[in-house]
């Protein structure tokens, strides 16, 4: 393996990983076979695995989801992609009444092992369509484990650890992300799902983001240090399991907190993390809590605009500077 | 079938005629709550369909499933136990009328956004195919599902991938309250939809419960010998209305009269005089039948109510509902 792997290298590396282990790990999606996705994150698996564990499908988002849920409740491991997260609205209707709940309302009888994988979020001018950070989307749903990485070596443990889980999972890779380069991870990692990491320590305010709102973050810590405010950056990781401890810990070290969220702030994850925060972090809290997030409109398409209503580095100085001030 | 097999069907319905009319009465005595959706007059698709399916084959159904779930081997005590909200019930009380479900028995689930299930079952045809069994499964819906997207998703996924899934639309000539003619392009809301996606597409008699039978079983030998899906439309009716709010008061009296005497349970009755099987004969199956919903209430009856301590397991495969670490 190279020195380097890209993230999007990283997504066929996770699971090209998980299909050698484990013979009932398929793949179904669109131009996902000889193509190699759309984003080139399913490139090598076609070749290596052959048409009989990668499906090349109909643009027919509810028979993708809806079939792997079939597959995945008869003992497979299904792994569908939904190119663009925006198109997880098309088969929104197996996301939040068929595979999350199948497992409860029948008593425990059934068990859904699938992950749905779907490229997420803005920042490369795809407009209000192709651009949306619809992890929250999930989240209002009981029964969906979410997993959104920040890095190569995640992808691919995340990844093990979501095609491993016997519990349906939505797979968040950021496009804005695609391109970045990390380490290869070794053999056999992985990152168990509901782990945040601490990826920069501070004692002054405590950053919370979420894939491609953590290298953001970790930029606008930087800056901050030359002004003397050391940021402790918290990679979330994944939304279900919520790793509120990780999150407490680190509020007790800085007593400060704000949350760097890509989606709108109505509705956003932020809010579900700051609401924990007050009921049972309270008194670990110095200051008012912030949460940095997109405006309440559509993803507009000019870089000009877009820049405007998603978080940048320099709102996140900005943010952070107010606060330590308070 | 032969008068043996016949016999046995025709029990098999009568016990779930003999079910729907114990949780037709238990709502009526609060003792079930929510709605139902009884399938009274459809029970001969299900036993036809089952007498033709291996143990092994998945089947999935709607919100209108009782006959489906018991066909397939869930006893009418546990049905009933879980309409009654009792610990004892199907799916622990979690699930109700609308999402009965055996799963040990390849009894995939009731599922009740309409259409969303025939994916799923193209998928379970398509995890067979995958690891190398000669299983089928099997998608039972409604006339009202023929227009929704994923019945056209999920039929071109199956044509295409030329999986070995059934498809059968039970074609009770209403939408919930609207008659399917009223809203649909073609006359067979299911059958004519079949040559859009190059896979035979049937009609039977769906109060016959052997046509039923034969037919799925040429359709199903056909998909396990890898040939590929096929649409089935079994033309039936129901007995009461779309639920239990529902006194059906749009439909024509003398259609209602015409289906009523078109009995799905009468017609097995003289299918096995034809063939010689005493009246007496009947009559003792019709007895065990009795006697057998008669005890399935009086055990639902005596069965402890679900522990609320139940509501917060079975979200995650561990068991629990945690979302946090």
């Amino acid at each position: 393996m190279a020195d380097v792997i890209s993230y999007r290298e990283a997504v066929a590396e996770g699971i090209a990983r998980e299909m050698r282990r484990d013979p009932s790990v398929v793949c179904l999606g669109e131009d996902i076979g000889e193509a190699g996705g759309v984003f080139k994150t399913t490139v090598g698996l076609f070749k290596e695995f052959g048409p009989q564990r990668v499906w090349d499908t109909p643009i027919s988002e509810q028979a993708i989801v809806g079939a792997a849920m079939g597959a995945a409740m008869t003992g497979m491991r299904p792994v569908a992609e939904i190119m663009f997260s925006d198109f997880l609205a098309c088969c929104w209707d197996y996301l939040a009444n068929e595979i999350p709940k199948v497992r409860y309302m029948t008593g425990g009888q059934v068990t859904v092992p699938l992950v749905v994988r779907t490229a997420n979020g803005g920042g490369l001018g795809f407009g209000a369509q192709h651009s949306q950070a619809t992890e929250n989307w999930a989240l209002t749903v009981p029964g969906l484990k979410i997993a959104a990485p920040a890095t190569p070596a995640d992808v691919i443990g995340m990844m093990a650890a979501a095609i491993r889980s016997d519990d349906p999972v939505v797979f968040f890779e950021h496009k804005g992300l695609l391109a970045s380069k990390g380490t290869p991870p070794p053999p056999d990692h992985v990152v168990e799902l509901g782990r945040a990491a601490v990826v920069r320590e501070g004692a002054d305010v405590t950053l919370v983001a979420l894939a491609s709102m953590v290298p953001v973050a970790l930029k606008a810590a930087e800056l901050l240090s030359g002004e003397g405010i050391e940021a402790e950056v918290v990679d979330l990781r994944c939304l279900v399991p919520l790793d509120v401890t990780t999150v407490l810990t680190s509020l007790g070290r800085t007593s400060r907190l704000v949350t760097v969220e890509e989606n709108p702030y109505q509705g956003g994850w932020g809010a579900t993390l700051v609401s924990v925060v007050a009921d049972e972090g309270f008194d670990l809290l110095d200051a008012p809590v912030r949460r940095v997030a997109g405006d309440c409109v559509p993803l507009p398409f000019a870089d000009a605009l877009e820049e405007r209503v998603i978080p940048t580095v320099e709102k996140v100085v900005a943010t952070v500077r107010g606060l330590a001030a308070y | 079938m032969d008068p043996a097999a016949l016999l046995a069907a025709y029990e098999q319905m009568t016990v779930i005629r003999r079910t729907e009319k114990a949780a037709h009465d238990l709502f009526l005595q609060g003792l079930v709550k929510g709605t139902t959706h009884l399938a009274a007059g459809h029970e001969a698709i299900a036993v036809g369909a089952s007498a033709a399916l291996r143990p092994d084959d998945y089947v999935f159904a709607t919100y209108r499933g009782h006959h489906h779930a018991m066909a397939r081997g869930a006893t009418p005590e546990e049905c009933l136990a879980e309409l009654m909200s009792r610990a004892t019930g199907l799916c622990k009380a979690k699930g109700g009328s609308m999402h009965l479900t055996k799963a040990s028995t390849g009894m995939l689930g009731s599922y009740a956004i309409v259409g969303a299930h025939l994916p799923m079952a193209a998928g379970a045809a398509w995890s067979a195919r995958l690891r190398g069994t000669d299983q089928i499964a099997v998608a039972f819906f409604g006339d009202g599902a023929t227009n929704i997207g994923a019945f056209h998703e999920a039929l071109n996924l199956a044509a295409v991938w030329k999986l070995p899934v059934l498809f059968v639309c039970e074609n009770n000539l209403y939408m919930e309250y609207t008659p399917i003619a009223d809203v649909t392009a073609v006359a067979r809301p299911a059958a004519d939809r079949a040559p859009a996606y190059g896979i035979p597409g049937e009609v039977v008699d769906g109060n016959d419960v052997v046509a039923v039978q034969e037919t799925v079983a040429r359709l199903a030998a056909r998909a396990r010998a890898g040939d590929g899906p096929a649409l089935l439309e079994a033309q039936t009716y129901r007995h009461f209305g779309h639920s239990r709010a529902d006194p059906a008061t749009y439909r024509p009296a003398e259609e209602v009269e015409r289906w009523l005497k078109h009995d799905p349970l009468d017609l097995a009755r003289g299918q096995l005089a034809e063939m010689g099987v005493a009246e007496a004969v009947l009559g003792e199956a019709d007895e065990r039948a009795t006697a057998v919903v008669r005890k399935a209430v009086e055990a639902a009856k005596a069965a402890p109510p679900a522990d609320p301590d139940e509501a917060l397991t079975d979200v995650w495969a561990d068991g629990g509902a945690a979302w946090r670490t």
